[in-house]
């Protein structure tokens, strides 16, 4: 398959940057989206020009590193993966692929594809998690917990902080992640008891952090490579809400 | 060769760790904030160990590659985590998870670490659950289990296929609120390049920040490295793109041992090898042994006309399939451990009788068990590996069967450590997949969680308190000792060299090479011939590699060819480490496995008289022979025989 590439340079955060134009022929159709990057880089490197550098790891869909703005959609055409799991077979042969970074303003670009997402780990920092010493928890099963809950909670914990969610939102809003984590540990019993401190506090971080407000698009579920339900920014509201009341 | 002590507290062996953590020292809270740890790597391993040091009131600095913590590759883990809890009823407990780990091992770990580790395997899914990890539950809402390879318990906890997950966010959280406390202080985007030793003891890491290039030093009273394994010598493995071995290297040269480099685990279940553009394999859990069974054409036409693609794996009637793994280990069938699973796979293909175009795969089906247990059982227990299957192959294994091969997922060798979990530079601890510890020559499935959660959460603060009692004296030290100013030149050296070579061929080219001579000759099966073959081509890599290696940018800006140049620099020099381990390893043992040494019907063959010790190696300087030292394994639970599974 062959490719007209339309990619985002921008040398550095100062840099205005812009898109420039690269061929890239026979490609698999069964090579995946980064591995197509790699057969790009390779050429660029060997033609003495700087490779176009973008955030990778696992490269099996989970670590959420990948990011890439492709075509206009957060990971690309394909449903419910990463970028590094979308395959070149998804693609028409002779197509213009634009990949653009992540675009929000609590995002700053690093360089070319690469953004800073430091913004996410900071709204964990602020409250995302059960305040357990190691060596104080009493027996595993001591507290038995429905499996439907227990699922419906692992539904949340699925989330992987790439930030598709903000990328897609027309507000960059953070909801979607925020209540990821707020519904995981809200519908457990051992995350009951700071929920109301947690919710605020990662609200808190979350306005202060540039990030922009929800207006109810649904464009991040619809985005979200694993799949989470906008029902978690709901429950996120009434989280919110019940905390204040309460205060 | 020195003498080996490893540290192992006196008495019986379920007392041992008892007995440890009510005599060892202890610093007093006000003493632990004059102290500094570093942590490298924030996997389970370095997640724990830092959230709880932190917790304990110790200052942390820890330290990650990736832009966040949370990205570690112990993220990718599917399966499950082992527990000797007996939930089940079914006859488990720590003694039995201890022996099965053992025996997995093929013995070649050591006892007391191990029983250690079956010991504390409770705890750690008490603490879990705690911190909100979702594991599955049954409809009385307690928890359930699983069965992996090596076991006739069910034991594994999991949390869909999204175990590694889970805990590692589990972690995450408990290291983001000690961030908040402002116990840990977080360094990500950084690669560790090299350790600093102060009078002996490790004092310090030299970084490069991975964003502006510059290279930063820090010092602390302790160094923890937890920087994972070293299974991306071989190229193509289902390590994540950036695992490295570099600071475990870089502290093998500045003196710490390196025992069972030789030690690799090869995963019987991996999508297959589909290109030579591809950059990676992807794991499908081992839990979908559970359920699926293996199989291959019985005869060889059939196996031809599916390699050619005349045929689909359900055009072939029962009666014409042949479940090996069932046939020739009726005991346990599907689940036997690894690396028997894996040899197993490879002898079929070998023999001809592999079923896709390549001839380099096995069917993993799920047919009996949709019949069984019905589509929506399947789903919800491997809901997310079928669907990364489908995306990946484009065929849907519900209704054709998987086709899978072998590859490169874990390394057991490591830094050598004690019983304390330090290496034999004092104030050095590794923990995680980078020891070498308590797998031997092959773990079982489910058991790395373990491991990691063990040696973060519940050893390692103990161990490192032991030592750091008598450093409480120590002042911290300043960065800019000669010690400090020394290790730094270093880095900065090698970083130029590397840069300054403008040779004509990219970074991947040789790490391909590598990779092709690592599996072909020190991959599932090996001889004196193929690892002295290796040994030689190794070494012209390496010539060639620093003649003619060619890194584009500059070095002071984001530049991941520089990253990635640095990494297969140290990579070519443990692959010739690894071959050289194997070559002096003449018997079979779990991975190992040595053409030479295997019995009439083709199991790896132990040579217990000669080889039941850890190989520890030591550096000796650049282009001269490392030295092996040698750690007796002592026995003392259990009868060495030939692990059998049939």
């Amino acid at each position: 398959m062959n490719f007209t590439l339309k990619i985002w340079r921008q040398a550095n955060p100062k840099d205005k940057g812009r898109f420039e134009i690269y061929k890239i022929e026979n490609i698999s159709p069964d090579a995946s989206f980064l591995e197509m990057l790699d057969i790009l880089n390779e050429k660029l490197i060997r033609e003495g020009k700087d490779p176009v550098a973008f955030d990778h790891d696992c490269r099996e869909g989970i670590c959420g590193m990948c990011s890439l703005y492709i075509n206009g959609r957060p990971h690309g055409p394909d449903d419910d993966v990463t970028t590094c799991q979308l395959h070149m077979r998804k693609f028409k042969d002779g197509e213009t692929i634009t990949i653009e970074p992540w675009r929000a303003a609590a995002f700053p670009v690093v360089k070319d594809l690469i953004v800073d997402r430091n913004a996410f780990d900071k709204i964990l920092q602020a409250g995302g998690f059960i305040s357990v010493n190691t060596g104080s928890a009493p027996d595993a099963n001591a507290i038995p917990i429905p499996s439907h809950i227990a699922e419906e909670a692992f539904d949340a914990a699925a989330c992987i902080g790439c930030g598709a969610c903000v990328a897609a939102c027309k507000n960059s809003s953070a909801m979607l992640f925020v209540a990821a984590k707020v519904s995981h540990l809200a519908l457990l019993p051992q995350g009951r008891i700071e929920a109301a401190k947690r919710v605020k506090a990662m609200i808190a971080k979350m306005d202060e952090l540039g990030f922009g407000s929800c207006t109810n698009t649904g464009a991040c579920e619809a985005e979200c490579p694993k799949n989470i339900s906008i029902a978690h920014i709901a429950r996120l509201n009434r989280e919110f809400l019940c905390a204040n009341i309460k205060e | 060769m020195t003498t080996i002590n490893a540290r192992i507290p006196e008495g019986p062996i379920d007392k041992k760790w008892t007995q440890f953590k009510s005599t060892c020292k202890l610093v007093s809270p006000a003493n632990k904030t004059k102290l500094d740890i570093i942590v490298v790597g924030t996997g389970l391993a370095g997640a724990s160990a830092a959230a709880s040091l932190g917790e304990l009131g110790y200052n942390v600095k820890v330290f990650c590659y990736q832009d966040s913590p949370r990205r570690a590759h112990s993220i990718a883990a599917q399966g499950g985590i082992n527990a000797a809890k007996n939930y089940q009823n079914d006859g488990d407990s720590v003694y039995r998870l201890f022996l099965d780990t053992l025996k997995g091992g093929d013995y070649r770990s050591r006892e007391a670490n191990v029983y250690r580790l079956a010991e504390i395997s409770n705890q750690i899914i008490d603490h879990c659950v705690a911190q909100g990890v979702p594991f599955a539950r049954d409809y009385a809402g307690y928890l359930d289990n699983r069965s992996f390879g090596g076991a006739q318990v069910s034991r594994t906890f999991y949390a869909r296929g999204q175990t590694g997950q889970q805990l590692l966010l589990g972690a995450y959280g408990s290291l983001n609120r000690q961030i908040k406390e402002g116990k840990v202080k977080l360094y990500q985007r950084r690669d560790v390049l090299n350790i600093v030793i102060v009078n002996g003891k490790a004092r310090g890491i030299i970084a490069r920040n991975l964003v502006t290039g510059e290279i930063e030093r820090y010092s602390a009273h302790a160094v923890v490295l937890a920087s994972g394994g070293y299974g991306n010598v071989y190229y193509l493995s289902t390590n994540a793109m950036g695992s490295n071995a570099t600071v475990i290297w870089q502290a093998y040269k500045k003196g710490a041992w390196f025992a069972n480099p030789c030690f690799t685990q090869i995963h019987p279940t991996c999508i297959p090898v589909h290109g030579d553009y591809q950059s990676k394999l992807t794991l499908m859990s081992e839990s979908l042994r559970n359920d699926g069974r293996i199989w291959v054409p019985k005869d060889i036409e059939d196996a031809r006309k599916l390699q050619r693609g005349e045929i689909k794996a359900n055009d072939i009637p029962e009666e014409k399939r042949d479940y090996y793994l069932e046939r020739r280990y009726p005991a346990f069938g599907n689940l036997v451990p690894r690396d028997i699973a894996s040899r197993a796979a490879k002898e079929r293909c070998d023999a001809g009788y592999g079923v896709n175009n390549t001839g380099l795969a096995v069917f993993l089906d799920f047919s009996d068990a949709i019949k069984r247990l019905g589509k929506e059982e399947i789903e919800r227990r491997y809901g997310n590996l079928f669907q990364m299957y489908e995306k990946i192959t484009a065929e849907n294994p519900y209704e054709t069967p998987m086709m899978i091969y072998p590859a490169v997922h874990y390394t057991m060798g490591g830094l050598w450590v004690d019983y304390h979990l330090m290496s034999n530079i004092p104030g050095l601890f590794v923990i995680g997949e980078a020891n070498f510890s308590d797998h031997g020559a092959n773990r079982l499935g489910a058991s790395a969680l373990m491991q990691g959660l063990a040696d973060g959460y519940f050893i390692l603060p103990y161990t490192i308190g032991h030592y750091l009692a008598d450093m409480v004296k120590e002042p911290r030290i300043d960065t800019k000792t000669n010690e400090f100013e020394q290790t730094s030149k270093e880095v900065v050296d090698r970083i130029d060299q590397l840069i300054s070579i403008k040779g004509t061929e990219p970074v991947d080219y040789y790490h391909k090479k590598l990779g092709k001579i690592m599996w072909d000759n020190v991959g599932m099966s090996r001889t004196e011939q193929s690892l002295t073959e290796a040994i030689k081509v190794i070494k012209e890599i390496k010539q060639e590699f620093w003649k003619n290696v060619k890194i584009p940018g500059k070095i002071d800006e984001y530049n991941a060819e520089l990253e990635k140049a640095w990494r297969v620099a140290d990579f070519i020099e443990l692959g010739e480490l690894i071959a050289i381990d194997a070559l002096h390893r003449r018997e079979s043992c779990g991975g190992h496995f040595r053409e030479e040494s295997q019995t009439e019907d083709g199991e790896a063959k132990r040579n217990d008289q000669e080889f039941a010790y850890v190989a520890a190696w030591e550096y000796q300087g650049k282009d001269k022979e490392p030295l092996l030292n040698k750690e007796d394994l002592i026995f003392n639970e259990v009868q060495l025989v030939q692990r059998n599974y049939k």
